[in-house]
């Protein structure tokens, strides 16, 4: 089975920003291995003459005429923030005092 | 149950046209009708009363005023709470959402509205679409019309449910790895995925950019059509939209519904069906390939050898683009916020205990998963890995659409298992979707249809129509064609069969044993 331990799911909680109790620590861990293990399947058939397809169509860029278009208003673009003040998002601290 | 409610959207619209019946009627019939029946059911976790039948008003008074109008004008319609809608609280069916209300419309909303249809309300799913079984909604699960104790699929349940239980006589959703079709296989309803960029994603809420696809519930075929050509074309606020414009789907349907299919050559798909498929959704498929064969079809067999990977493919891609798609629930700018219970209140430790709080299990855990696979060092092995297994699977399909118009296979391997079987265990639950996610990979279009019921349970069992991208009008003409060989053998509707919904006239409701399923 695949090494993923009780540490590494911690780490990648951290990196998606999700606090996680020690229990969900531990049943994250082995249901992560059980599905890592099941789809380790795929770097069995791909080999490097394949190439890689993102996306089902050929995308490009679109781009409108830089003229102002129908928009949010300021008071639509907040009125589903959990917290503003003087028309911006309040946002907690950004760093930590020391 | 008033009649009104069991008409197809096509009957109707035409009973709307000659002025038999008004939107305000049909509307609220259909409320009247939620009302009875979704205290059982949960399809919805919002209902939009006086906004529908203020909608349905204006209908009537512009018909009676001699406007020209579109076909289903004043009929109305359910929309999965995935996508965003103005006036309308939007869940995602998830906490982290809860309460808040898009300030704009998605653009299928518009065209919905455009048309004149009245938006019954929001229906319910798994926690971002990410399920198949609707056992993972934050708000409770939605419950199968056919067996009370049994999902209705996912993630898309809400949606086959109200079709189902004849409380919406058409419903959005949107299918990523079989959300649309198999919900309608296990609620015997019809359900299409179109040509991913076929219909506008502007306002369906992302879960993985690269798979997702709006497209139609309904009952019947035609319906599917005409809604599918309601909500489809070009739209410049959606960068993978397609510039195709979206015709002839119900004039398929309808020369599909003459039953003739001479000329049609039709691929059974070697790798979808044996072991794993239910006995009794094995034997409805392949008398299903004696009926299109009576037709006038060609069935010939094709393989597709890299759809073994699929799923293991799927669950990298998906998870990884979920990940980032679900980064923007921070606490910031909409939805919830949640404080974290000691320590100092920095924005790091708020997005931590809000999307704690916000999140459920299954997408912390797809969450996580794709982080992981998309880390320094894992990132060739896992998310590169699975790009490419995407390549061969399209491979597969451009050969097999070389020998055959049409692919077909079952929908999905079983009928509607009972509430709790697969929730301990992830990956039995995500085999339910083995044969949905090809067609999400390569982005060709893909229907359900009712393909009666299994032996062995009485439940719906469904078929799949997979067609090449852009030929989304041949699974309209095949499934139009099946469906009236079905309804002339089965004497009418499969939804006719389900014991609960005959049970469930107006005044009548069937008051059954509701499980303890626990949510909200």
């Amino acid at each position: 089975m695949t090494e993923i331990n009780r540490d590494d799911v911690a780490h990648l909680a951290r990196l998606a920003h999700i606090d996680m109790s020690d229990a969900e620590l531990d049943r994250m861990a082995g249901e992560l291995a059980v599905i890592v293990d099941s789809v380790k399947s795929v770097s069995e058939i791909a080999g490097p003459e394949v190439p890689a397809t993102s996306h089902p169509i050929p995308l490009s860029n679109v781009l409108r005429e830089d003229v102002v278009g129908q928009l949010l208003s300021q008071e639509q673009a907040l009125s589903g923030a959990p917290d503003a003040e003087d028309g911006r998002f309040k946002v907690p601290a950004i760093l930590e005092e020391d | 149950m008033n009649e009104l409610t069991k008409l197809s959207a096509d009957a109707l619209a035409s009973k709307l046209a000659a002025g038999e019946v008004s939107s305000v009627e049909a509307t609220q019939a259909q409320l009247d009708r939620i009302a009875e029946v979704d205290g059982d059911i949960h399809a919805f976790l919002h209902v939009n009363t006086e906004e529908a039948l203020a909608v349905a008003r204006g209908i009537d008074e512009k018909r009676a005023a001699g406007e020209e109008l579109h076909h289903l004008a004043g009929v109305p319609i359910a929309v999965k709470d995935m996508i965003v809608t103005v006036g309308q609280p939007t869940t995602a069916g998830s906490k982290i959402l809860e309460g808040w209300h898009s300030p704009y419309d998605a653009t299928v909303v518009k065209k919905l509205r455009a048309a004149g249809m009245p938006i019954l309300g929001k229906t319910n799913l798994d926690e971002f679409a990410m399920g198949s079984s609707t056992e993972h909604s934050a708000y409770g699960p939605t419950r199968n019309p056919w067996d009370l104790e049994r999902i209705p699929g996912g993630s898309g349940g809400g949606s086959a449910a109200a079709v189902a239980a004849f409380e919406a006589p058409l419903a959005l959703g949107t299918d990523t790895g079989g959300s649309i079709r198999q919900p309608g296989a296990v609620t015997g309803t019809v359900g299409v995925k179109p040509t991913y960029g076929g219909v506008s994603r502007y306002g369906a809420i992302a879960l993985a950019s690269s798979l997702d696809q709006i497209g139609p519930v309904s009952r019947t075929v035609l319906d599917a059509a005409l809604l599918h050509e309601v909500i489809g074309g070009h739209d410049p606020q959606d960068s993978t939209s397609l510039t195709d414009p979206c015709t002839g789907l119900v004039d398929a349907a309808r020369q599909g519904a003459l039953g003739d299919l001479s000329g049609v050559r039709l691929g059974v798909i070697k790798e979808l069906g044996g072991e794993g498929y239910q006995a009794g959704v094995e034997a409805r498929f392949q008398e299903s390939l004696e009926l299109f064969r009576s037709a006038g079809a060609e069935i010939v067999e094709v393989s597709c050898p890299s759809f073994s990977y699929a799923l293991a493919a799927y669950y990298l891609i998906l998870p990884s683009e979920a990940s980032s798609n679900l980064a923007k629930f921070d606490g910031v700018r909409f939805g919830l916020r949640e404080l974290p219970k000691d320590g100092p209140l920095t924005i790091e430790r708020v997005m931590g205990a809000t999307r704690a709080a916000g999140f459920g299990e299954e997408v912390k855990r797809r969450i996580i998963l794709g982080v992981y696979a998309l880390s320094a060092g894992y990132y060739d092995a896992y998310y590169g890995s699975a790009q490419k297994v995407r390549t061969l699977i399209q491979r597969d399909f451009d050969a097999a659409f070389s020998q055959a118009d049409v692919l077909v296979s079952p929908t999905a391997p079983t009928t509607a298992f009972k509430f709790g079987e697969k929730m301990a265990d992830p990956l039995a639950m995500y085999l339910n979707d083995v044969a949905t996610i090809p067609a999400n990979l390569a982005g060709v279009p893909g229907m359900s249809l009712p393909n009666g019921l299994a032996e062995e349970d009485g439940l719906p069992s469904g078929i799949q129509l997979l067609a090449p991208a852009r030929e989304d009008a041949r699974l309209y003409r095949v499934g139009a064609a099946l469906e009236a060989m079905h309804e002339a053998a089965w004497g009418g509707s499969i939804l006719d069969k389900a014991p609960l919904l005959n049970g469930a006239s107006a005044g009548n409701t069937p008051q059954l044993h509701t499980p303890d399923l626990g949510g909200k």
